[in-house]
């Protein structure tokens, strides 16, 4: 176990030193700093100023150890535009992102299990097939583009919900929804299969044979075993919406969470914050990948840890 | 159905002493399949009585293990139960009027051994949480009770240190002992009857001894029925009083065991015997059954047989022999038999 | 060489054999296409979407770069105030809707196919040495996909963009850096099954090089679960590239795409409704379109789906007693 673990934070390790180098690289070398932070009518010397107080006078494996080292310091620069610690302006925008990704995850991951496990008692019938379709539906629908389909209709039409802003509690539900939809539709369409599939294995029909109830038979016995699959596709969805498709609902619905924050970076061609940004969304990254590893462990306990 | 109304006039004249246990007649099970409809269980009857031990013995695809599962009620689609009818103890188990009966009988007073333990156990559950699960369910137990009880039965069916046994998952099990933990599992209750369904096919030969011969041994200790699944007739003979013979989702012949191995009357019945290696004749020679049983989606209109038999004789080809009785306890599908 | 001339012998006959079956599959599959009417109309989608980019040009009723300010958000011909000379309406700056969705098909397009084809093409590759010589290719391999499958990609990728300067091109290499990783896997885990194989193994008994083995036994094998994959990722592509160019990182005007039409329209979202409607329907039905053909697909590669699907459909219809 200590060993697992222990090997688990090394990859983890790597994963971090690979998108900071890529965070380097593509901030460093292949973009010109100067070139997007100051203004066009900066004179020549006005550049080399700005190069020299950022140290991009340095050769280049110079800066690359003085960017090590800032992040280990937590250091990860200081917003151009904030004149702040990037990280701690990251830091400060990073609950309300959590918030929303753990509420729509959460709400797309009960939602799917429910839908899938229901379409799949009955294949082929109307249920199952309307599940599948407005599965399809739900991954094939822009997120940013139900967002605004959402704000028209319940923000604006309706009234129901607040089109804008993070304003009381009622606040998180359409972005929540717009979040979520292709991820219920993605899990709930492997659940649906796995459940199918499942369900005509041996173990199932010895169960029904040992005279188990429906309950115990279907949402004990079959549905842990249909979840295992899941899980898997969850975790990568839970970092897709984490790590990107966040940033297009938080700014579609004005949400000031750390998506919105990359957003404002780009249009202000922040890259230091940016790249706090991305380092920091990276490490949650992680996190998130060992605590999934853990959760399949749970469900599947022929997983062996260190395996 | 000319042919089923005889089995039942037949039938009632010979069985009124006491109902059996479990009764299945006339069955007839289609699977509807895109080549087309396969029927795969033609009218068979059978019945298990109280503490009796029957074979029904055919290969593969001649519809037996569909016979079991249709007396479990575990038949699924694309198969499905089209005519004739299962009885527990006399009472249906079919239909909207047997569904109750069977939620009360199934894995309680009627219970089945599957043939691929690897399989027929929940990867991600313990064999403890598989076990209890039954006596909780059945007979109410709580989780201690149903603890101890289920250690029992782990010893029952010759699992040592069976509260260690208890807590491992089906993975750490090698397939005799998750053979024996699922016969554990259908023994739990204490069951009246106990169908296994080809319970020693997937498994070594040493140890298909071994879980046949637990198999006989708690029979005789719990004095339950055995309607035993078996495509080898070796399995049957130091275990069954009597033997189905089923071919292409028929019952050819049936009798008492030792008259059917010393007297074999179908011939189907006798190129099974033939290709069977028996301890009392080591220098005989096995022979095979030439050709291949018939296609299910369109069964011959005559004996289904008749295309493999040495004493094929006109009448096989138009007509489909009945299930008659021959003499004392013996019944046979055969038009030799007139 | 004797051998060799034989086994040619062999395949020339097979050659011909080989054709007619195809036709015959192809007959098939489109007889069971019609039987799933979902897999139908997601590849008619799919063909109108095609036909549409390539032929945009002739489709269009205007040029959809011409701005006629005295006609500007004009509604759509059922709304009040609507003309049929703009179907859809025009947008703020008086330019036909209809022309610009349709231009904007073109871009999804370019942009789809460019990136399955390269991240297909380099994933594939990559996942079949992975998968065939394993050992410690095989373990550096993976890690680097197991890495980078861990990355922030979409975020990443806004980075790139963003320092990089957006444009088409940029746009399909920072979906390429993403997307090979799905088909790498898939390509790689069905090797691994291959691998187990008699006939793979015989192969390479009888001596075929590991090249030989590779391309001529294992890969053709791949076909069935990379263009499952290819189909589901050109749909995921789409939604990618509408994603950046709403974000102002993809397409630039005066390039038209869909996205970029809705990230344009969206100022106009409570008095216009028009202007992000019709590119984001667009967007959903082709993606929609793709998905369905992408499902119906897996099932019909897979020959215990069909049958169950057949049974559940008979179960439905068919009476028993």
């Amino acid at each position: 176990m200590g060993r697992y673990i222990f090997r688990r934070i090394g990859q983890g390790l790597i994963v971090i030193f690979g998108v900071v180098s890529v965070v380097f690289v593509v901030t460093r070398i292949v973009g010109d700093p100067a070139k997007v932070m100051l203004p066009l009518t900066a004179t020549d010397a006005q550049r080399a100023a700005f190069d020299h107080q950022l140290g991009l006078d340095k050769p280049l494996f110079v800066q690359y150890g003085d960017f090590w080292n800032g992040i280990f310091h937590g250091n990860f620069g200081e917003s151009y535009v904030r004149k702040q610690s990037a990280l701690h302006v990251a830091l400060t925008y990073l609950p309300a992102t959590l918030e929303l990704v753990f509420v729509g995850m959460a709400f797309a991951g009960l939602l799917a299990v429910t839908i899938g496990v229901l379409a799949a008692l009955r294949p082929g019938r109307l249920l199952d097939r309307a599940v599948t379709f407005f599965s399809l539906i739900g991954l094939s629908l822009p997120q940013f583009w139900l967002g605004l389909l959402l704000i028209i209709l319940f923000g604006v039409k309706l009234g129901w919900f607040p089109v804008s802003g993070r304003q009381g509690a009622s606040a998180i539900v359409l972005p929540a929804i717009a979040l979520a939809a292709p991820t219920v539709g993605r899990t709930a369409m492997v659940v649906r299969s796995s459940m199918i599939d499942e369900l005509n294995k041996q173990y199932v029909l010895t169960a029904e044979a040992k005279g188990l109830g429906a309950w115990r038979r279907i949402g004990v016995h079959t549905l842990r075993n249909a979840l295992a699959p899941a899980v898997t596709l969850f975790g990568w969805d839970v970092v897709r919406a984490l790590a990107g498709f966040d940033v297009v609902v938080e700014v579609v619905f004005g949400w000031t969470g750390i998506g919105h924050l990359a957003y404002d970076s780009i249009l202000g061609q922040d890259f230091t914050q940016l790249q706090a940004i991305v380092i920091l969304v990276a490490i949650i990254v992680v996190v998130i990948n060992i605590a999934m590893d853990f959760i399949y462990k749970l469900i599947d306990p022929r997983v062996k840890v260190g395996a | 159905m000319s042919d089923a109304i005889a089995v039942v006039d037949e039938s009632k004249g010979r069985r009124d002493t006491a109902a059996p246990l479990l009764e299945i007649d006339r069955l007839r099970v289609d699977f509807v399949l895109r080549r087309g409809v396969v029927h795969a269980v033609r009218a068979a009857s059978l019945q298990i009585h109280p503490g009796e031990s029957v074979a029904l013995v055919g290969e593969s695809g001649s519809g037996k293990s569909v016979t079991a599962l249709a007396a479990m009620g575990l038949l699924k689609l694309p198969g499905k139960i089209c005519g004739g009818d299962i009885r527990w103890k006399g009472d249906t188990l079919l239909g909207a009027a047997g569904a109750s009966r069977l939620r009360a009988v199934r894995g309680k007073r009627l219970s089945i051994v599957f043939q691929d333990p690897m399989t027929s156990l929940n990867p991600l559950f313990t064999v403890g949480v598989q076990l209890t699960e039954v006596l909780r369910r059945h007979l109410g137990m709580n989780r201690a009770q149903a603890n101890v009880r289920a250690a029992e039965l782990l010893d029952l069916v010759g699992i040592s240190s069976p509260h260690e046994r208890l807590k491992q998952y089906p993975h750490e099990f090698s397939g005799g002992m998750r053979q024996r933990a699922l016969i554990a599992m259908s023994l739990a209750c204490e069951p009246e009857l106990l169908i296994a369904d080809e319970p020693t096919t997937a498994l070594d030969v040493t140890i298909q001894a071994q879980i046949l011969e637990l198999i006989a041994d708690i029979r005789d200790r719990l004095g339950l029925a055995v309607l035993m699944i078996t495509h080898d007739l070796g399995v049957v003979a130091g275990l069954c009083q009597r033997v189905c013979v089923m071919y292409a989702g028929k019952i050819v012949e049936e009798g008492p065991i030792d008259a059917m191995f010393a007297d074999p009357r179908h011939p189907y019945t006798r190129g099974l015997l033939a290709s069977t290696p028996r301890p009392d004749s080591v220098a005989e020679r096995l022979t095979g059954i030439p050709g291949n049983p018939p296609a299910m989606d369109a069964p011959p209109a005559g004996c289904a047989f008749a295309e493999r038999c040495t004493q094929r004789i006109e009448q096989c080809d138009s007509h489909d022999p009945v299930l008659v009785q021959a003499d004392a306890g013996r019944k046979l599908a055969c038009w030799h038999s007139n | 060489m004797a051998g060799a001339v034989l086994v040619q012998d062999q395949a020339a006959p097979g050659t011909g054999q080989k054709r007619r079956s195809v036709l015959r599959v192809l007959g098939s599959g489109l007889r069971e296409l019609w039987g799933d009417k979902a897999g139908f109309f997601g590849l008619l989608i799919v063909a109108m979407f095609v036909f549409v980019a390539l032929f945009a040009p002739m489709l269009t009723p205007h040029n959809p770069s011409a701005q006629v300010l005295a006609d500007r958000l004009t509604p759509p011909v059922w709304e009040h105030g609507g003309s049929m000379s703009h179907i859809l309406g025009t947008d703020q700056l008086g330019r036909d809707i209809l022309s610009r969705v349709i231009y904007g098909s073109r871009l999804s397009l370019l942009v789809g196919v460019s990136v399955v084809v390269i991240a297909g093409a380099v994933g594939t590759t990559v996942g079949l040495v992975s998968g065939y010589f394993g050992g410690r290719v095989d373990g550096l391999i993976m890690r680097v996909v197991d890495t980078q499958g861990a990355f922030p990609g979409l975020l990443l990728a806004l980075l790139i963009l963003a320092a990089v300067g957006p444009s088409v091109r940029t746009v399909i290499l920072v979906l390429c850096l993403d997307g090979w990783l799905m088909y790498a896997r898939v390509a790689r885990g069905t090797v691994l099954s291959l691998r187990q194989t008699a006939y793979v193994e015989a192969a390479e008994i009888i001596g075929c090089r590991p090249r030989r083995v590779m391309f001529r036994h294992v890969a053709p094998n791949l076909t069935s679960p990379v263009l499952t994959v290819a189909v589901l990722e050109f749909a995921r592509i789409i939604l990618a590239e509408a994603v950046l160019s709403f974000l102002g990182l993809g397409v630039q005007p005066p390039q038209m795409s869909w996205g970029l039409e809705i990230a344009e329209g969206q100022d106009f979202v409570y008095s216009a409704w028009w202007l992000v409607t019709f590119p984001g329907i667009a967007i959903a039905v082709t993606v929609l379109g793709v998905n369905m053909f992408a499902s119906w697909l897996r099932v019909a590669a897979d020959p215990q789906e069909r049958e169950k699907r057949f049974a559940a459909s008979a179960g439905t219809f068919g009476g028993g007693i």
